[in-house]
């Protein structure tokens, strides 16, 4: 489903990603793994189309089309849905006009037809009792005045609406306190479908606690070191990344491998 | 002399009613003064973002004494209690003042004039001194229409008034002098919305001032919006005056016109006294706007909030000046001031200034003004949702703009409004993404 291939990004001329491969099918949840700089958001981003990452080499296909020869909307109309990392607040958006207007601008972009409100407020409905959320988010500007776990829920709730085939949630347990972090892994849950993948980057360990992911990734410096079952994120959360160090550049380690 | 004062003359020459009401010496000083200082120059501060050298080489007619006819379709969607003018003339055939609660009177100008009340009328003999006023001067002398609102103490009306300033078609360009008082007595409450539109393409000038006084615990919504044809000229003035505890809240909704100036200065003369002004300056094509805001906290504990937007496409101009004056003594006061301004083509040209003039202590005031373009994050978060990119920017200037339609309270209403603003927003057409540079103030 998604396939990226050697990629190299430069961010305000500084190489970030130094030639990462990655692989997902269908129904799959990987989790990419790592410290601060190596590149997890960056990865993010450039899947979705975020300006200012410059993809330096390499390629990244999504059912077998060329995703960076797309406009992020184009991206997200094909089935590409990134949760951010730090939602944007939108005064004066309301959040239901947005979501409609995103959902029928999709469905428009793939050739179905649009949804009137009736239509859409059910499917607000259904997805609402999917997630055990509250409509109180639904009146409001788009993450204006919300706070960091509404925030959160807002993002899982979009993913919920929009349905798309690769959903990356950027450090989406950033933040947020053992409860929320609970209600979003649970949302996520609810969302996992055999033709559904997830990418979930993400900094610690106890995400996974939550959201069984099928193959963990670790990134670090760029690329991606090291890939294996669950049991890797169990791995890092004992010995920390300075374990992965030497990985990265094996003889150059310190004794953080001791640790 | 300019041709401008020129055409001023032989107007006051030609008006029949300059010594009604007992004011032709009133009118014949504001006269001798407008003529005798000329047009303020651009050294002049308060003409500086907006100069008049062409404006000032082109003469003006008055008005016929019967009102133009005007198509009145234009009129769907605006409800009775109203009261309508074309070309400055007041039109009793689409006018009806039926609805007005008990203690509220609603005349035309021109009406309490051939009654000859003196009393009724004395706001109309008030001096311009300073040489810039020219507008204010030329008002004084020549206005024979206008708006006279008296609301008795402790009226309340959820019912809003209408006013319908209607320019269309002439023969040739035509200038009114339009003068209106807002009176509401203590504790009196009222809504009044505003409406300049184009009955069709004209040139007309304007020139309006508006008296609006509140007594202590007074409340007045005012909700103007000024959607004229693209060569309309409007030099408005509004002065208001507030007791104790009284509130103005005031939105101006900028939307049309060729050159449209709105000076507005609120004097808060009683403790607790509040004005909330809120607008939007929407310039594109070559419309140029120029607002400047005059607050002056003369009482302790009184507070402004003001919220300004402007955008700025095409080849125009924008100019916002927003005054406030803390004087001595009136501690406690709060004053905050917002101008954010989109700056959506290379040929627009957008000034702001924030002034503040603080004389007391303990006063807490905060202003803001920036011009800069929609904010990338935000572009991408809805372009990453699957919105568009030109539906995108459009969004975002909507909500950018509409963030001032919070001063109104009355929900329905706020829509109403929000729907004239995007109209007019849809004729930008599509928002251009050419990267823009900025002017500083």
């Amino acid at each position: 489903m998604l396939k990226i291939e050697n990629l190299h990004v430069r961010v305000a001329g500084k190489e970030i990603l130094k030639g990462l491969s990655l692989e997902v099918q269908p129904g799959q949840v990987h989790a990419i793994m790592g410290p601060n700089g190596a590149g997890k958001s960056t990865l993010g981003n450039v899947i979705a189309g975020r300006e200012g990452y410059e993809v330096v080499a390499g390629s990244v296909t999504f059912e077998g089309r060329d995703l960076l020869a797309l406009e992020p909307e184009e991206r997200a109309a094909s089935g590409v849905f990134l949760a951010f990392q730090y939602p944007v607040e939108i005064p004066g958006v309301n959040n239901t006009y947005f979501l409609r207007t995103a959902v029928n601008a999709q469905r428009k972009a793939r050739g179905e037809s649009e949804l009137d409100s009736m239509q859409f407020l059910k499917k607000v409905r259904e997805k609402l009792a999917v997630l055990h959320l509250k409509d109180d988010l639904l009146q409001r500007a788009v993450n204006e005045g919300f706070s960091g776990g509404e925030k959160k829920r807002n993002e899982i709730f979009q993913l919920a609406l929009l349905e798309p085939k690769l959903a990356i949630l950027d450090e989406t347990d950033s933040g947020l306190d053992i409860d929320a972090l609970k209600n979003v892994a649970e949302g996520v849950n609810a969302l996992r479908s055999p033709d559904r993948a997830f990418l979930v980057v993400t900094h610690y360990q106890r995400l996974l606690d939550y959201i069984t992911p099928d193959v963990v990734h670790v990134l670090a410096d760029g690329r991606i070191v090291e890939s294996g079952g669950p049991e890797l994120a169990l791995q890092l959360e004992a010995h920390g990344y300075a374990w992965v160090k030497d990985r990265v550049a094996p003889g150059h380690a310190s004794s953080g491998a001791a640790a | 002399m300019s041709a401008l004062l020129d055409s001023f003359a032989s107007a006051f020459d030609a008006l029949p009613g300059r010594d009604a009401a007992g004011l032709g010496a009133s009118r014949r000083d504001a006269l001798a003064a407008a003529l005798r200082d000329g047009m303020p120059g651009t050294r002049s501060e308060r003409w500086k973002y907006t100069p008049l050298r062409a404006f000032e080489r082109r003469t003006f007619a008055a008005a016929d004494a019967q009102p133009a006819i005007f198509d009145g379709a234009l009129l769907a969607g605006i409800p009775t209690p109203r009261l309508v003018f074309v070309n400055g003339r007041y039109d009793p055939a689409h006018s009806d003042a039926a609805g007005l609660p008990p203690g509220v009177a609603l005349q035309p100008l021109s009406q309490l004039l051939a009654q000859g009340g003196e009393r009724e009328v004395n706001f109309l003999a008030r001096r311009f001194e300073r040489p810039d006023e020219v507008f204010a001067r030329l008002n004084a002398a020549l206005a024979d229409e206008g708006v006279v609102l008296r609301a008795e103490a402790g009226v309340r009306s959820a019912l809003p008034i209408h006013l319908v300033f209607v320019g269309t078609a002439a023969g040739r360009d035509l200038a009114s002098h339009s003068r209106h008082l807002f009176e509401l007595r203590r504790d009196a409450e009222l809504t009044l919305i505003e409406h300049h539109l184009a009955g069709a393409a004209n040139t007309h000038l304007a020139n309006s001032i508006a008296h609006v006084h509140l007594a202590a615990g007074a409340r007045l919504t005012h909700l103007r919006v000024q959607d004229e044809a693209p060569g309309a000229s409007l030099i408005s003035r509004t002065d208001a005056v507030l007791a104790r505890d009284a509130i103005y809240r005031r939105l101006d909704l900028e939307l049309g016109g060729a050159l449209a100036r709105h000076e507005f200065n609120a004097s808060l003369q009683g403790e607790g006294a509040q004005v909330i002004s809120n607008g939007v300056l929407l310039a594109d094509g070559k419309r140029h706007l120029d607002t400047r805001l005059g607050i002056d906290h003369v009482a302790r504990d009184t507070r402004c909030d003001l919220l300004w937007r402007g955008l700025g496409s095409g080849r125009s101009k924008a100019a916002f000046h927003g005054g406030i004056t803390i004087r001595e003594g009136a501690d406690g006061s709060v004053a905050a001031l917002s101008n954010k301004n989109l700056l959506l083509s290379a040929g627009a040209e957008i000034d702001t200034q924030p002034v503040l003039e603080i004389h007391a202590d303990e006063v807490q005031a905060a202003h803001g003004a920036a011009v800069g373009q929609l904010d990338a994050t935000s572009m991408f978060y809805l372009r990453s949702r699957g919105i568009p990119e030109p539906q995108a920017r459009a969004l975002l200037t909507a909500a950018f703009c509409r963030e001032t339609l919070n001063v109104i309270e009355d929900a329905p209403l706020r829509e109403s409004l929000a729907a004239k603003l995007d109209a007019a927003l849809a004729r930008l057409g599509p928002v251009q993404s050419e990267p823009a540079q900025s002017e500083p103030a």
